[in-house]
């Protein structure tokens, strides 16, 4: 049977939160699962961007509501943020191996640009929201 | 027990062609975001746009994205070829970068081969796919 593995890996879902890979396992899991969320997100956009153009059917008036919505957004830039700054910090430190050795200091410095850069646009969204604006 | 086997050099092959794209292309990405933002604060975007109009011209320079705000003529200097060439260049590397992370996450969680070959040519149609549509969008915005 050809396969691309050598070990079968049948790990469930408690098994694998309970792996201690603390925040390297925590961090790639997450830096995953929003660049999951970029893709569905630009490829929905793309599609309904399209049918609105050509046709400007319901469906894709729905969509685009939907992901126009400041709820939504919350959502999208925490995935676009977050995969930005730990992709980049990834990237430095693949290309400058010497960092390495500060491995653990930059997780915490990629959160430290992370909270002002999030924590700003998500107040201001919010605040707009609840004033009653776009 | 202890055996060696042979390993293929990994500079010159496909992964190693993805992978150092991946991280390239992430990063231009950043560099190209940073620059439509800057352009659209010289452009008076600061006070012609709101914030999620900001975000989505950030992403994605398309003219489509600020014909809502308050801009008084979005084909003054929102709306060129300049944008259009920019655009294109970002959707290229981002769905080259979005459908290569798929293509690992599957081949991550997909043990039947045949399943892989198959799902790696369903992502090859969408990229192929996904460009056009865009181009399209691009050009006809």
């Amino acid at each position: 049977m050809a396969s691309t593995k050598v070990l079968k890996r049948r790990v469930s879902f408690w098994q694998g939160l309970r792996y201690r890979g603390k925040q390297n396992m925590l961090t790639w899991i997450l830096h995953r699962i929003t660049g999951l969320g970029v893709v569905l997100f630009v490829g929905t956009h793309i599609i309904a961007a399209f049918f609105l153009q050509q046709f400007g059917d319901e469906v894709s008036i729905a969509i685009t509501t939907i992901y126009e919505s400041w709820q939504f957004q919350i959502v999208v830039y925490f995935c676009v943020l977050y995969h930005a700054l730990h992709g980049a910090r990834l990237t430095i430190e693949d290309l400058f191996p010497a960092l390495l050795r500060f491995h653990r200091e930059l997780i915490w410095f990629q959160w430290i640009l992370f909270i002002p850069l999030y924590g700003l646009p998500v107040y201001m969204l919010v605040n707009n929201a609840l004033m009653g604006g776009a | 027990m202890q055996r060696t086997r042979r390993v293929r050099p990994a500079m010159g092959t496909f992964e190693y062609g993805m992978w150092l794209f991946t991280r390239l292309s992430g990063l231009a990405i950043i560099l190209f975001s940073a620059i439509s933002i800057a352009m659209a604060f010289i452009m008076g975007g600061r006070t012609l746009l709101d914030l999620p109009a900001m975000f989505r011209w950030m992403f994605f320079p398309n003219p489509n994205h600020v014909v809502n705000s308050d801009i008084p003529d979005v084909t003054a200097g929102w709306s060129n070829a300049f944008w259009q060439i920019f655009s294109t260049i970002i959707i290229f590397m981002a769905a080259g970068h979005g459908l290569n992370g798929l293509r690992m996450v599957i081949e991550d969680y997909v043990d039947r081969i045949t399943f892989v070959y198959a799902l790696r040519l369903l992502l090859f149609v969408l990229w192929v796919g996904g460009m056009i549509v865009a181009i399209y969008v691009i050009l006809a915005s």
